[in-house]
């Protein structure tokens, strides 16, 4: 069998391991790169984070570069949105390295947002808060971009939630980003809005070039539009391109077999197994670089 | 009407509600309404004090205030104890100083009912221009972290990740905060100075469609009440600083009732 890697092979070498799920519980530490790609954002290794005694990030990588769409997924509590913060530079992880390129303009949209209602604030002004220098043009077309052009006038307390989704993605992309990072972008948005969401994002990538941060619960919506795919419980279970990780097996225990069946079987060795806590077991040493395509 | 203390109640009040109505505002929408009740009952300790060892009181109220947010950044970095529990307890503990130090202040006994409730009419040249200077300081400050406050207040780690140095433009909010607490509590005392911060503020919500609106609504309904509020004080001998407060109370039902109304007839 082929080995897994998301990429031709010498794409981002130090992720190169990702697409097995071969990775290593030894967690020797893996520097990170000293020849970076020209076109990485966001690079990490390593990182850890404990909140009280609970570890919410083991050992976790990851390399985000120009014009991909990288896609989080895991179950709840899986440290999903902490691993976005800590990427963004919103939390300081207990250990591992962190690197972003120099002036990397960011489009962030978090998850719950919550408006607060005693703010009196219209949609364009909303917007125009991602950018200082935005003309109102540009605002406009912000809003249209996302299906919210009619809304510009509105106060932001009167808005539904999938309005509101749109809204925030609008004052994202009003910014113009290099790096546009969505928390479960789909929340609050009805079935056809979501599929036009993604649809957008696949050609906000092609067109602007943007790498894409995405954090999703549900593998099949983002499938279409994912370049990689990242499985995270605490730890990164497994990677690749998408179809790999809906076949991989860790898939399967987080997410149910059901929606691991609707891709088909696929045998693949499993060279680890969790204990009560989800923590990873060794069931085997594994040499660490050594593929684990058997 | 136009003798000189009566004069300096009514320029102090507005020059304070101008300085309070943006302010007031930030309260409001970052909900630190019970935040800002702490620090101003803190001031009592600081008015004690100030009075023990005859310094500046506005000077020694700052000094208390901007101790006492320090203080309650700190506890609410644990998490056991929720942070409206930790300043209700500190709000208590400082009014409980406050008194116990007040009643040890030898020399002709301590007025608390003026420094609770303020003694408008009692303003002095000096109060008048920290009202003044410190006021123009607090607007000016205010003015230049309206963006990322506004930002901040919204959401704090969409204006994170988009650069704003949260941080620093907490810290900058919290200083300009117990600076206007300070010199406000000269006026209008520890008990009512966060109601001439919040209830402008509130009052100018359900008319404004922008937060620089709210501001300016909010500055208009406050400068009203120090009007109407000396006003009925005057003409019926009712103390100052409650009136003001009775006043702005009265504003805030009438520009809140709509709202009440349609809720009540959905």
């Amino acid at each position: 069998m082929q080995e897994r890697t998301d990429r031709p092979l010498g794409h981002v070498p130090a992720h190169s391991h990702d697409g097995d799920c071969g990775h290593d519980h030894a967690h020797a530490h893996t520097p990170l790169p000293a020849i970076r790609s020209e076109r990485t954002l966001v690079s990490a290794r390593n990182l850890n984070l404990k909140i009280g005694s609970r570890p919410v990030l083991q050992e976790v990588g990851l390399d985000l570069e120009a014009g991909e769409i990288v896609t989080v997924i895991g179950p709840n509590g899986a440290g999903k949105t902490t691993l976005v913060r800590v990427l963004l530079g919103l939390q300081k992880p207990d250990a591992g390295e962190i690197w972003r390129r120099d002036g990397l303009v960011v489009g962030y949209a978090p998850q719950r947002f919550d408006i607060d209602k005693s703010i009196p604030m219209t949609v364009a002004r909303f917007v125009a808060m991602g950018r200082a220098t935005a003309a109102n043009a540009e605002i406009a077309d912000a809003l249209k971009e996302v299906g919210a052009g009619r809304l510009e006038e509105r106060q932001i307390s009167e808005l539904s939630g999938g309005e509101l989704q749109r809204v925030i993605l609008a004052r994202a992309l009003v910014r113009k980003p290099q790096l546009l990072v969505l928390d479960e972008p789909v929340r609050g948005v009805d079935y056809s809005g979501e599929a036009e969401l993604y649809t957008l994002i696949g050609t906000l990538r092609s067109e602007h070039g943007m790498g894409v941060l995405l954090v999703s619960h549900d593998l099949h919506v983002v499938m279409a539009q994912s370049d990689r795919v990242i499985c995270l419980n605490r730890h990164i279970c497994c990677s690749g391109v998408p179809e790999s990780v809906a076949q991989h097996p860790e898939y399967a225990r987080l997410f149910g077999p059901q929606t691991a069946r609707a891709f088909g079987l696929y045998h693949h060795q499993h060279d680890h197994r969790h204990d009560l806590t989800g923590a990873p077991q060794p069931v085997r040493a594994l040499g660490r670089d050594k593929p684990a395509n058997e | 009407m136009g003798e000189p203390f009566v004069m300096r109640a009514l320029l102090a009040g507005l020059g304070l509600a101008v300085i309070a109505a943006p302010l007031g505002c930030f309260v409001m929408w970052r909900r630190m309404a019970y935040y800002g009740e702490t620090v101003a009952q803190s001031g009592l300790i600081g008015i004690a004090v100030g009075l023990g060892l005859s310094l500046n009181l506005t000077l020694s109220v700052l000094v208390v205030t901007l101790a006492v947010s320090g203080l309650l950044v700190l506890l609410s970095r644990q998490k056991l104890v929720p942070v409206d529990s930790v300043l209700g307890i500190l709000a208590h503990a400082a009014l409980a100083v406050g008194v116990i130090v007040a009643s040890l202040v030898r020399g002709p006994q301590v007025d608390l009912m003026a420094f609770l409730f303020g003694d408008i009419f009692a303003v002095t040249p000096v109060d008048l221009q920290w009202v003044l200077f410190g006021g123009l300081a607090a607007l000016v400050a205010i003015m230049s972290i309206w963006r990322p406050l506004l930002a901040l207040s919204l959401h704090e780690d969409m204006a994170a990740a988009e650069g704003v140095s949260v941080d620093r433009v907490k810290l900058t909010f919290m200083i300009v905060l117990a600076l206007v607490v300070a010199i406000a509590i000269k006026i209008v005392g520890v008990l009512l100075t966060i109601a001439f911060l919040i209830i402008p503020a509130a009052a100018a919500r359900p008319l404004s469609e922008t937060p620089e609106q709210m501001a300016f609504f909010a500055a208009i309904f406050g400068m009203l009440s120090v009007a109407m509020g000396l006003f009925v004080s005057i003409s019926i001998d009712t103390p100052g600083g409650p009136s003001i407060v009775l006043v702005l109370s009265i504003l805030f039902l009438s520009s809140i009732l709509p709202s009440v109304l349609r809720q009540v007839s959905r």
